[in-house]
Protein backbone atom coordinates (compact mmCIF):
# COMPACT_ATOMS: atom_id res chain seq x y z
CA UNK A 1 0.00 0.00 0.00
CA UNK A 2 1.50 3.29 -0.98
CA UNK A 3 0.88 6.18 1.33
CA UNK A 4 2.08 9.80 1.27
CA UNK A 5 5.51 8.85 2.83
CA UNK A 6 6.28 5.96 1.05
CA UNK A 7 5.56 7.29 -2.27
CA UNK A 8 8.55 9.21 -1.47
CA UNK A 9 10.89 6.23 -1.44
CA UNK A 10 10.27 6.07 -5.41
CA UNK A 11 12.84 9.31 -5.22
CA UNK A 12 16.25 8.02 -5.78
CA UNK A 13 18.97 8.83 -3.23
CA UNK A 14 16.89 10.80 -0.99
CA UNK A 15 14.99 10.81 2.64
CA UNK A 16 12.54 12.96 3.37
CA UNK A 17 12.51 13.82 7.14
CA UNK A 18 8.97 12.38 8.37
CA UNK A 19 7.82 12.47 11.39
CA UNK A 20 8.85 8.72 12.23
CA UNK A 21 11.67 9.97 11.06
CA UNK A 22 11.75 13.01 13.42
CA UNK A 23 11.13 10.37 16.69
CA UNK A 24 13.93 7.91 15.79
CA UNK A 25 16.51 10.91 14.96
CA UNK A 26 15.54 12.86 18.13
CA UNK A 27 18.62 12.27 20.34
CA UNK A 28 20.24 13.01 17.39
CA UNK A 29 18.98 16.02 16.80
CA UNK A 30 18.96 16.84 19.62
CA UNK A 31 22.76 16.97 20.15
CA UNK A 32 23.28 18.57 16.84
CA UNK A 33 21.29 22.19 18.76
CA UNK A 34 24.02 21.79 21.73
CA UNK A 35 26.55 22.44 19.50
CA UNK A 36 25.00 26.30 18.60
CA UNK A 37 26.39 27.02 22.18
CA UNK A 38 30.10 28.38 21.49
CA UNK A 39 31.15 25.95 24.90
CA UNK A 40 29.46 23.07 24.42
CA UNK A 41 31.64 23.44 20.05
CA UNK A 42 34.35 23.58 22.41
CA UNK A 43 33.85 20.75 24.75
CA UNK A 44 32.91 18.63 21.85
CA UNK A 45 35.96 19.58 20.12
CA UNK A 46 38.35 19.10 22.86
CA UNK A 47 36.59 15.11 23.16
CA UNK A 48 34.11 14.14 21.08
CA UNK A 49 33.34 10.67 22.29
CA UNK A 50 33.59 11.40 25.65
CA UNK A 51 31.06 14.46 24.67
CA UNK A 52 28.73 11.57 22.81
CA UNK A 53 28.68 9.53 26.01
CA UNK A 54 28.15 12.25 29.00
CA UNK A 55 25.93 14.20 26.97
CA UNK A 56 23.23 12.47 24.71
CA UNK A 57 20.96 9.40 24.87
CA UNK A 58 22.01 8.48 21.25
CA UNK A 59 22.68 4.60 20.33
CA UNK A 60 25.76 3.56 19.54
CA UNK A 61 25.30 3.56 15.94
CA UNK A 62 24.15 7.18 15.84
CA UNK A 63 27.29 8.26 18.11
CA UNK A 64 29.69 5.93 15.58
CA UNK A 65 27.94 8.08 12.05
CA UNK A 66 28.93 11.32 13.95
CA UNK A 67 32.33 10.24 15.15
CA UNK A 68 32.54 9.08 11.56
CA UNK A 69 31.15 12.21 9.99
CA UNK A 70 29.09 10.03 7.85
CA UNK A 71 26.31 12.55 6.79
CA UNK A 72 24.14 9.54 5.07
CA UNK A 73 24.26 6.98 7.57
CA UNK A 74 22.94 9.94 9.99
CA UNK A 75 20.47 10.73 7.75
CA UNK A 76 19.70 7.43 7.60
CA UNK A 77 19.44 7.00 11.68
CA UNK A 78 16.75 10.37 11.56
CA UNK A 79 19.74 13.26 11.27
CA UNK A 80 17.92 15.93 9.63
CA UNK A 81 20.24 18.14 7.37
CA UNK A 82 19.61 21.51 9.22
CA UNK A 83 20.11 19.75 12.42
CA UNK A 84 23.36 18.02 11.11
CA UNK A 85 24.81 21.47 10.17
CA UNK A 86 25.50 22.57 13.19
CA UNK A 87 27.98 19.26 13.31
CA UNK A 88 29.63 20.44 10.09
CA UNK A 89 29.67 24.12 10.98
CA UNK A 90 31.42 23.40 14.11
CA UNK A 91 33.88 21.93 11.91
CA UNK A 92 34.14 24.69 10.38
CA UNK A 93 32.58 23.21 6.65
CA UNK A 94 30.49 24.61 4.62
CA UNK A 95 27.29 23.68 3.40
CA UNK A 96 29.00 22.39 -0.32
CA UNK A 97 31.75 20.86 1.66
CA UNK A 98 29.47 18.77 3.91
CA UNK A 99 26.79 17.95 1.36
CA UNK A 100 29.55 16.74 -1.07
CA UNK A 101 30.60 13.88 1.16
CA UNK A 102 27.09 12.50 0.61
CA UNK A 103 27.51 11.84 -3.40
CA UNK A 104 30.62 10.59 -3.24
CA UNK A 105 32.30 12.94 -5.26
CA UNK A 106 35.64 15.10 -4.35
CA UNK A 107 33.89 18.60 -3.62
CA UNK A 108 36.02 20.22 -6.43
CA UNK A 109 34.04 18.00 -8.91
CA UNK A 110 31.11 18.40 -6.80
CA UNK A 111 31.44 22.26 -6.92
CA UNK A 112 32.25 21.88 -10.76
CA UNK A 113 28.77 20.22 -11.11
CA UNK A 114 27.27 23.19 -9.96
CA UNK A 115 28.67 25.67 -11.23
CA UNK A 116 28.05 23.76 -14.66
CA UNK A 117 24.05 24.31 -13.70
CA UNK A 118 23.73 21.22 -10.77
CA UNK A 119 23.36 17.67 -11.03
CA UNK A 120 20.58 16.89 -14.08
CA UNK A 121 17.20 15.75 -12.96
CA UNK A 122 17.53 13.20 -15.90
CA UNK A 123 17.63 10.17 -14.15
CA UNK A 124 17.11 11.26 -11.00
CA UNK A 125 13.09 11.76 -10.56
CA UNK A 126 11.83 7.91 -9.99
CA UNK A 127 13.20 4.58 -9.28
CA UNK A 128 10.03 3.14 -10.81
CA UNK A 129 10.10 4.54 -13.64
CA UNK A 130 13.63 4.82 -14.49
CA UNK A 131 13.59 8.16 -15.46
CA UNK B 1 -5.89 51.23 6.20
CA UNK B 2 -2.95 49.08 5.60
CA UNK B 3 -2.40 48.30 2.60
CA UNK B 4 0.00 45.00 1.10
CA UNK B 5 1.48 46.93 -1.91
CA UNK B 6 4.28 44.51 -3.21
CA UNK B 7 5.77 40.93 -2.77
CA UNK B 8 9.25 39.87 -3.26
CA UNK B 9 10.81 36.25 -3.08
CA UNK B 10 14.04 35.56 -2.75
CA UNK B 11 16.16 32.59 -1.89
CA UNK B 12 18.00 32.54 1.30
CA UNK B 13 21.18 30.66 1.17
CA UNK B 14 23.01 30.58 4.00
CA UNK B 15 26.60 31.26 2.24
CA UNK B 16 24.99 34.08 0.87
CA UNK B 17 25.42 35.90 3.98
CA UNK B 18 28.57 34.83 4.82
CA UNK B 19 29.85 35.90 1.79
CA UNK B 20 28.38 39.44 2.30
CA UNK B 21 29.87 39.38 6.04
CA UNK B 22 33.21 38.64 4.91
CA UNK B 23 33.51 41.28 2.46
CA UNK B 24 33.78 38.86 -0.72
CA UNK B 25 30.89 39.73 -2.77
CA UNK B 26 33.11 41.14 -5.45
CA UNK B 27 34.69 37.58 -5.99
CA UNK B 28 34.26 35.83 -9.46
CA UNK B 29 32.09 33.11 -7.85
CA UNK B 30 30.13 35.31 -6.13
CA UNK B 31 29.86 38.44 -8.27
CA UNK B 32 27.11 37.37 -11.05
CA UNK B 33 24.79 36.28 -8.21
CA UNK B 34 25.18 39.43 -5.99
CA UNK B 35 25.03 41.98 -9.27
CA UNK B 36 21.58 39.79 -9.78
CA UNK B 37 20.13 41.91 -6.77
CA UNK B 38 21.59 45.95 -7.47
CA UNK B 39 18.48 46.99 -8.96
CA UNK B 40 16.56 45.52 -6.36
CA UNK B 41 18.68 47.29 -4.29
CA UNK B 42 18.27 50.85 -5.57
CA UNK B 43 14.26 49.96 -5.80
CA UNK B 44 14.08 49.37 -2.08
CA UNK B 45 15.70 52.32 -1.11
CA UNK B 46 13.00 54.16 -3.02
CA UNK B 47 10.13 51.33 -1.68
CA UNK B 48 10.80 51.03 2.05
CA UNK B 49 7.36 49.66 3.55
CA UNK B 50 6.47 50.55 6.75
CA UNK B 51 6.82 46.77 7.80
CA UNK B 52 7.89 43.62 5.90
CA UNK B 53 5.75 40.07 6.27
CA UNK B 54 8.31 37.70 6.01
CA UNK B 55 7.92 34.19 5.33
CA UNK B 56 10.49 32.24 6.01
CA UNK B 57 11.46 28.55 7.63
CA UNK B 58 13.65 28.59 10.10
CA UNK B 59 16.95 26.29 10.30
CA UNK B 60 17.08 24.26 13.73
CA UNK B 61 18.00 27.41 15.23
CA UNK B 62 14.74 29.09 16.90
CA UNK B 63 12.89 25.56 16.46
CA UNK B 64 14.54 22.61 18.34
CA UNK B 65 13.33 18.88 17.54
CA UNK B 66 11.24 19.00 20.86
CA UNK B 67 8.48 21.79 19.01
CA UNK B 68 7.75 21.93 15.42
CA UNK B 69 5.25 24.56 14.72
CA UNK B 70 3.33 24.33 11.23
CA UNK B 71 2.92 28.41 11.20
CA UNK B 72 4.79 30.43 13.59
CA UNK B 73 3.92 34.46 13.96
CA UNK B 74 6.59 36.56 15.40
CA UNK B 75 4.90 39.26 17.68
CA UNK B 76 8.06 40.27 19.81
CA UNK B 77 9.73 43.67 19.71
CA UNK B 78 12.66 42.58 18.04
CA UNK B 79 14.23 39.28 16.96
CA UNK B 80 17.73 38.72 17.18
CA UNK B 81 20.03 36.85 14.90
CA UNK B 82 20.94 33.53 15.99
CA UNK B 83 24.02 31.32 16.27
CA UNK B 84 23.83 28.48 13.94
CA UNK B 85 27.28 27.11 15.13
CA UNK B 86 29.58 29.59 13.40
CA UNK B 87 28.00 32.46 15.71
CA UNK B 88 25.62 35.10 15.29
CA UNK B 89 25.86 37.01 11.79
CA UNK B 90 26.94 40.47 12.60
CA UNK B 91 23.68 42.25 11.53
CA UNK B 92 21.49 44.39 13.26
CA UNK B 93 18.59 42.70 15.63
CA UNK B 94 15.58 42.63 13.45
CA UNK B 95 12.66 44.88 14.59
CA UNK B 96 9.27 43.72 15.14
CA UNK B 97 5.62 45.26 14.63
CA UNK B 98 3.73 44.15 17.62
CA UNK B 99 0.64 45.98 16.95
CA UNK B 100 0.31 44.46 13.11
CA UNK B 101 1.05 41.05 14.79
CA UNK B 102 -1.12 41.13 17.25
CA UNK B 103 -3.71 42.21 14.62
CA UNK B 104 -2.88 39.75 12.72
CA UNK B 105 -2.96 36.54 15.13
CA UNK B 106 -6.52 38.16 16.11
CA UNK B 107 -7.92 38.29 12.36
CA UNK B 108 -5.65 34.92 11.02
CA UNK B 109 -7.10 32.89 14.04
CA UNK B 110 -10.23 33.78 13.52
CA UNK B 111 -9.99 33.22 9.68
CA UNK B 112 -9.35 29.30 11.00
CA UNK B 113 -5.46 29.59 10.53
CA UNK B 114 -4.59 27.69 13.97
CA UNK B 115 -1.03 29.56 14.33
CA UNK B 116 1.25 29.35 17.09
CA UNK B 117 2.71 33.18 18.23
CA UNK B 118 5.96 33.49 19.37
CA UNK B 119 6.74 36.23 21.92
CA UNK B 120 10.44 35.46 22.31
CA UNK B 121 12.45 34.21 18.86
CA UNK B 122 15.85 34.16 17.33
CA UNK B 123 15.64 34.63 13.67
CA UNK B 124 18.26 32.79 11.25
CA UNK B 125 19.64 32.76 7.87
CA UNK B 126 16.24 32.23 5.80
CA UNK B 127 15.29 35.61 7.16
CA UNK B 128 18.62 37.70 7.67
CA UNK B 129 19.84 36.66 4.27
CA UNK B 130 17.31 37.97 2.20
CA UNK B 131 17.21 41.76 4.50
CA UNK B 132 20.95 41.66 3.54
CA UNK B 133 20.21 41.04 -0.16
CA UNK B 134 17.33 43.68 0.06
CA UNK B 135 18.88 45.93 2.41
CA UNK B 136 23.05 45.72 1.98
CA UNK B 137 24.69 46.29 5.82
CA UNK B 138 22.87 49.10 7.42
CA UNK B 139 23.32 49.62 10.89
CA UNK B 140 19.81 48.98 11.71
CA UNK B 141 17.27 47.78 9.34
CA UNK B 142 15.10 50.50 7.87
CA UNK B 143 12.07 48.86 7.99
CA UNK B 144 10.22 46.81 11.13
CA UNK B 145 9.61 43.00 10.03
CA UNK B 146 7.01 40.70 11.15
CA UNK B 147 8.45 36.80 10.82
CA UNK B 148 5.94 34.01 10.10
CA UNK B 149 8.52 30.87 9.90
CA UNK B 150 6.90 28.13 8.00
CA UNK B 151 7.28 24.06 8.90
CA UNK B 152 9.31 23.05 5.68
CA UNK B 153 11.53 20.38 7.37
CA UNK B 154 9.59 17.99 8.89
CA UNK B 155 6.95 15.69 6.76
CA UNK B 156 4.21 17.30 6.00
CA UNK B 157 4.90 20.55 5.59
CA UNK B 158 1.99 22.75 4.77
CA UNK B 159 0.21 22.23 1.52
CA UNK B 160 0.57 24.65 -1.20
CA UNK B 161 -2.94 25.03 -1.50
CA UNK B 162 -3.22 26.20 2.94
CA UNK B 163 0.13 28.58 1.83
CA UNK B 164 -1.80 30.26 -0.85
CA UNK B 165 -5.14 30.71 1.62
CA UNK B 166 -3.32 31.45 4.01
CA UNK B 167 -1.54 34.67 2.05
CA UNK B 168 -5.08 35.55 0.83
CA UNK B 169 -6.09 35.88 4.74
CA UNK B 170 -3.15 38.01 5.36
CA UNK B 171 -4.28 40.35 2.88
CA UNK B 172 -7.65 40.41 4.10
CA UNK B 173 -6.25 41.03 8.48
CA UNK B 174 -4.15 43.96 6.52
CA UNK B 175 -6.67 45.52 4.80
CA UNK B 176 -8.70 45.22 8.57
CA UNK B 177 -6.02 47.26 10.15
CA UNK B 178 -6.90 50.93 10.69
CA UNK B 179 -3.71 52.75 10.85
CA UNK B 180 -2.28 54.10 7.29
CA UNK B 181 0.91 51.27 6.68
CA UNK B 182 2.31 50.41 3.29
CA UNK B 183 3.33 46.59 3.92
CA UNK B 184 5.72 44.55 1.62
CA UNK B 185 5.43 40.63 1.67
CA UNK B 186 8.46 37.96 0.93
CA UNK B 187 8.36 34.96 0.46
CA UNK B 188 12.00 33.21 0.48
CA UNK B 189 13.64 30.07 -0.15
CA UNK B 190 13.94 28.30 -2.95
CA UNK B 191 14.64 27.20 -5.88
CA UNK B 192 15.55 23.99 -7.08
CA UNK B 193 17.85 22.60 -4.46
CA UNK B 194 18.74 19.17 -2.62
CA UNK B 195 21.17 19.29 0.57
CA UNK B 196 20.80 15.68 0.97
CA UNK B 197 22.08 12.00 0.01
CA UNK B 198 23.24 10.61 -3.33
CA UNK B 199 20.71 12.86 -5.23
CA UNK B 200 22.78 16.59 -3.45
CA UNK B 201 23.15 19.41 -5.90
CA UNK B 202 19.72 18.61 -7.84
CA UNK B 203 18.94 21.26 -9.79
CA UNK B 204 15.93 22.06 -12.41
CA UNK B 205 16.45 24.91 -14.21
CA UNK B 206 13.32 24.85 -16.92
CA UNK B 207 11.00 23.98 -14.29
CA UNK B 208 12.11 26.63 -11.95
CA UNK B 209 11.91 29.06 -14.75
CA UNK B 210 8.15 27.71 -14.85
CA UNK B 211 7.09 27.66 -11.29
CA UNK B 212 7.50 31.66 -11.48
CA UNK B 213 5.62 32.29 -14.60
CA UNK B 214 2.99 30.15 -13.24
CA UNK B 215 3.39 32.49 -9.42
CA UNK B 216 2.46 35.05 -11.17
CA UNK B 217 0.02 34.24 -13.76
CA UNK B 218 -2.04 31.20 -12.30
CA UNK B 219 -1.40 30.85 -9.03
CA UNK B 220 -4.41 29.26 -7.80
CA UNK B 221 -3.33 26.54 -10.53
CA UNK B 222 0.06 26.43 -8.87
CA UNK B 223 -1.24 25.73 -5.70
CA UNK B 224 -2.60 22.35 -6.25
CA UNK B 225 0.97 21.12 -7.01
CA UNK B 226 1.52 18.00 -4.17
CA UNK B 227 4.46 17.57 -1.92
CA UNK B 228 5.55 14.66 -4.48
CA UNK B 229 5.77 16.48 -7.29
CA UNK B 230 8.63 19.71 -5.83
CA UNK B 231 10.44 16.71 -4.44
CA UNK B 232 10.52 14.97 -7.28
CA UNK B 233 10.79 18.08 -9.69
CA UNK B 234 12.96 20.92 -7.22
CA UNK B 235 14.79 18.68 -5.09
CA UNK B 236 13.90 17.85 -1.18
CA UNK B 237 14.88 21.38 -0.26
CA UNK B 238 12.79 22.78 -3.25
CA UNK B 239 9.83 22.03 -0.77
CA UNK B 240 10.98 25.76 0.65
CA UNK B 241 8.75 27.24 -2.35
CA UNK B 242 5.38 26.21 -0.84
CA UNK B 243 6.49 29.65 0.97
CA UNK B 244 6.73 31.72 -2.33
CA UNK B 245 2.60 30.97 -2.41
CA UNK B 246 1.86 32.57 1.39
CA UNK B 247 3.40 35.88 -0.68
CA UNK B 248 1.51 35.54 -3.78
CA UNK B 249 -1.98 34.83 -1.84
CA UNK B 250 -1.39 38.46 0.05
CA UNK B 251 -1.10 39.90 -3.32
CA UNK B 252 -4.45 39.88 -4.66
CA UNK B 253 -5.49 38.07 -7.92
CA UNK B 254 -3.12 40.38 -10.16
CA UNK B 255 0.42 40.54 -9.81
CA UNK B 256 2.59 42.72 -12.28
CA UNK B 257 6.28 41.76 -12.66
CA UNK B 258 8.73 44.43 -11.67
CA UNK B 259 12.19 42.17 -11.86
CA UNK B 260 13.69 39.09 -12.18
CA UNK B 261 16.61 37.27 -11.59
CA UNK B 262 17.99 33.67 -11.92
CA UNK B 263 21.05 32.12 -11.09
CA UNK B 264 22.50 28.58 -10.99
CA UNK B 265 24.68 28.19 -8.74
CA UNK B 266 24.64 29.79 -5.00
CA UNK B 267 26.09 27.24 -3.58
CA UNK B 268 24.07 24.27 -3.81
CA UNK B 269 21.30 26.45 -4.78
CA UNK B 270 19.29 27.74 -7.78
CA UNK B 271 18.87 31.23 -6.91
CA UNK B 272 15.72 32.57 -7.99
CA UNK B 273 14.41 36.41 -7.12
CA UNK B 274 11.23 38.24 -8.17
CA UNK B 275 9.75 41.82 -7.63
CA UNK B 276 5.91 42.25 -7.65
CA UNK B 277 3.62 44.55 -7.74
CA UNK B 278 -0.06 43.74 -6.42
CA UNK B 279 -1.92 44.86 -9.11
CA UNK B 280 -5.76 46.46 -7.35
CA UNK B 281 -8.88 45.00 -8.68
CA UNK B 282 -11.95 47.15 -8.48
CA UNK B 283 -14.39 45.18 -5.58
Amino acid sequence: MTSYTTEFDDIPGTRVFTASRAKAGYELNQFCMSLMKEANRERFKAGERAYLDETTKMTEEQKQAVLDRDYNKMIDLGGQIYFLAKIFATDGLSYLQAVSTMTGMPVDEYQQMMISGGRSPEGWRSVKDGK
Amino acid sequence: MARITHGLTTSHIPAVGATIDHGKTQEPYWKPLFDGYEWTKAWAKENVPDVVILVYNDHASAFTPALVPTFALGCADEFPPADEGYGPRPVPVVPGRPDLAAHLAEGLILDEFDLTLMYEMQVDHGLTVPMSLVYGQPEAWPTTVIPLAVNVVQYPPPTGHRCFMLGQAIRRAVERFDENLNVHIWGTGGMSHQLQGPRAGFINQPWDHAFMDRLIKDPAELAQMQHLDYVREAGAEGIELVMWLIMRGALGPDAEELYRFYHVPGSNTAVGHLVLRSVETPA
